[in-house]
């Protein structure tokens, strides 16, 4: 099933006389399920696409879908309850509230979709033990390590059963072995609960976790193919 | 949307994170509610002193004095000309029908002496009118009996404070007391009466015949003269008819003709009263308006401390945003914060307010009342101001973009 469907989709910033292109249309299909890498260089417009996909910004052109319905049209509170209901952010500075304790974090999401207390807990406890930090609910990120860290985040992504986890560079502040394990755990959401992962990187180590990358440069999609042919590619220096 | 709890909850711990910031600013709203509070307390404390001495006045009261005199263009002060006379005030009780009790006045200063002890005081000649006028009764033995008048008897009725100075202890009743060297009978003792509107011990009086302070104490100009004469109306409705009653009829003994000015002059104590009353209110509203302005700067203090924390609290925004708050979640937030902020200090400020009112009554010695509305009142203007200075920031906040709130370092 369609579950994302971008459709020349194009975000254009004026900056006086001149116009930016950030993204020119760009279309793609993502379906339900996949694990998809989204690559690029700095400024390639990687992040401006990222930003439609999780509903942050809406295109200056075309038409973005999720789960069939444009985004295009809609308000700041529509958006802001498609990305509550349709879609879990993972960022690389992990951004987990300070101050406020890992069970808590994690409770936010339904928080502002109204799930009552006793409910919000036992999810929020089910979501941690997912992602293997039973224990540490009453821990605050300060007490956490960065890996700990990601795992919150990843833990408050699937709390409110999104179909999407949004993934930007997400082990960019964490150490090659740390990576492993928190992109084994996307990968195990991926495989067992058939979560749609969008990753967003630089790294073709992180990409490999992948099953289909996508490449962006200067705003224009310029790959798209499995991983596996994607890394054979570069091996032989071929390139798109 | 977010749970109002939950949204309070977020709230204080935001305001517990900057414990000395949140502090300093409810101050301002803490100096600003006490303050409010504290002045309304002065004012409404006068009010209820000015109220409580115009119901000892007397009710639905008319006084009348003679009139001022023009001569050679000097006009002297009322009173100057003696115009009045004991026949004024007989007929004014008779023939007026609004009127309900008349009691003519002729007083002057005197000084009492029983035994060895003496006292200067007020000695006011009066009938049994006197009683009725102003509300005051007797309090031990009898009144002024119009026999006493007619025979200009030797008696006398004491203020509790002429009684205070002059007998220690001893009963008053049936002993004799010298006014002006004249042995006088006390008849009786007034009961106390308390301060006037002007600060005036009204206790500190000795009321006689009116006839035996003509003759036998002051004297009189010409026959029946007397210095003033008080009316009491029969209801507040009957004091405007009593007025023109009054007038007519004084005018007409005097022989006034229809384009001259009266030789006397009329005052309604009442709407002197209401007037004063409504000064008081005046000054009572300006000092909790004076004090607001206060309360404006607390405001203000909390609008400042609220920008900085929505730019300080940018990525957090953003986070919030990404996740799913809406822009009412955003709101809600920051102006429950400040509500959080201006409620505590409203309820501090009120025991500021209360305990600087009674610093006052005790330092300055003015009555002060804490009204449960006045305190009310200023409580739920704290809650405004907090709701009404939160609202801007928090506006702010819910406009910023996601995407450049979670860039936010």
């Amino acid at each position: 099933m369609k579950l994302i469907e971008a459709r020349e989709v194009s975000k254009i910033y004026p900056l006086g006389e001149i116009e930016l292109k950030a993204l020119d249309e760009v279309s793609v299909t993502i379906e339900e399920g996949e694990f998809l890498a989204i690559m690029g260089p700095s400024g390639s417009g990687k992040s401006t696409f990222m930003n439609i996909v999780g509903c942050l910004d809406v295109p200056t052109a075309g038409q973005y879908l999720l789960e069939s319905i444009d985004t295009g049209g809609l308000g700041r509170d529509e958006l802001a309850h498609i990305r509550n209901r349709k879609i879990g952010f993972v960022f690389q500075g992990f951004n987990l509230l300070s101050r406020t304790s890992a069970l808590e974090n994690v409770e936010l999401p339904m928080l502002y979709d109204g799930v009552p207390a006793r409910e919000r807990k036992e999810k929020a406890f089910t979501a941690l033990k997912i992602v293997g930090l039973e224990g540490r609910g009453k821990h605050h990120p300060n007490q956490l390590s960065g890996g700990q860290q990601q795992r919150v985040a990843i833990a408050r992504a699937i709390v409110n059963q999104a179909p999407i986890i949004l993934a930007d560079e997400p082990t960019g502040n964490l150490d090659t072995h740390t990576s492993r394990e928190i992109m084994e755990l996307f990968q195990r959401l991926n495989g067992e609960s058939g979560i749609t992962v969008i990753l967003v990187t630089h790294e073709a180590d992180i990409a490999a976790y992948s099953r289909r990358t996508i490449r962006f440069l200067d705003g224009r999609l310029v790959s798209d193919r499995l991983t596996a042919d994607e890394r054979r590619g570069s091996e032989t220096g071929v390139g798109s | 949307m977010i749970s109002i709890p939950w949204t309070a909850r977020i709230a204080l711990r935001a305001l517990r994170v900057n414990k000395m910031r949140s502090a300093l600013t409810m101050l301002g709203i803490i100096i600003g509610v006490g303050a409010v509070i504290a002045m309304l307390a002065v004012g409404t404390g006068a009010s209820r002193q000015l109220a409580e001495q115009m119901a000892t006045m007397g009710s639905n009261l008319l006084i009348i004095l003679p009139g001022s005199q023009t001569s050679g263009g000097v006009r002297t002060g009322f009173g100057s000309q003696t115009t009045l006379t004991l026949g004024d005030a007989e007929a004014i009780q008779r023939e007026c029908p609004a009127v309900q009790d008349v009691a003519p006045i002729h007083n002057g200063t005197a000084q009492i002496v029983y035994g060895n002890l003496n006292w200067s005081t007020n000695v006011m000649g009066t009938t049994g009118g006197m009683n009725a006028v102003r509300d005051w009764p007797v309090g031990a033995g009898r009144p002024i009996t119009d026999e006493d008048v007619r025979s200009s008897t030797k008696v006398a009725l004491l203020g509790q404070t002429v009684v205070d100075n002059l007998f220690g202890g001893i009963d008053p009743l049936d002993q004799i007391v010298r006014i002006k060297k004249i042995p006088f009978r006390v008849v009786g003792v007034m009961a106390v009466k308390g301060q006037s509107v002007m600060g005036q011990d009204q206790d500190d009086t000795v009321f006689v015949p009116v006839t035996t302070a003509q003759k036998k104490l002051f004297g009189t100009a010409f026959a029946g003269m007397i210095r003033q004469i008080m009316v009491k109306a029969k209801s507040a409705q009957d004091l405007d008819p009593a007025e023109k009653q009054v007038t007519e009829l004084v005018r007409q003994r005097h022989h006034i003709g229809a384009k001259k000015d009266d030789d006397f002059s009329l005052r309604n104590l009442t709407q002197m009263m209401q007037a004063a009353e409504q000064q008081t209110k005046v000054m009572t509203l300006l000092l909790g308006a004076i004090a607001s302005v206060s309360l404006l700067v607390g405001g203000i203090g909390i609008m400042n401390i609220m920008l900085v924390s929505v730019t300080e609290r940018t990525r957090e925004i953003g986070i919030r945003m990404a996740i799913g708050a809406k822009t009412w979640d955003i709101r809600l937030q920051f102006i429950m914060e400040a509500v959080i902020l201006s409620l505590i200090g409203g309820l501090m400020g009120l025991a500021a307010g209360i305990t600087s009112s009674e610093v006052i009554s005790a330092v300055a010695g003015w009555p002060t009342v804490v009204s449960p509305f006045s305190a009310m009142l200023a409580f739920a203007f704290s809650g405004v101001v907090g709701i009404f200075f939160g609202f801007y920031p928090a506006y702010k906040a819910s406009l910023l973009n996601p995407i450049d709130a979670l860039r936010y370092e």
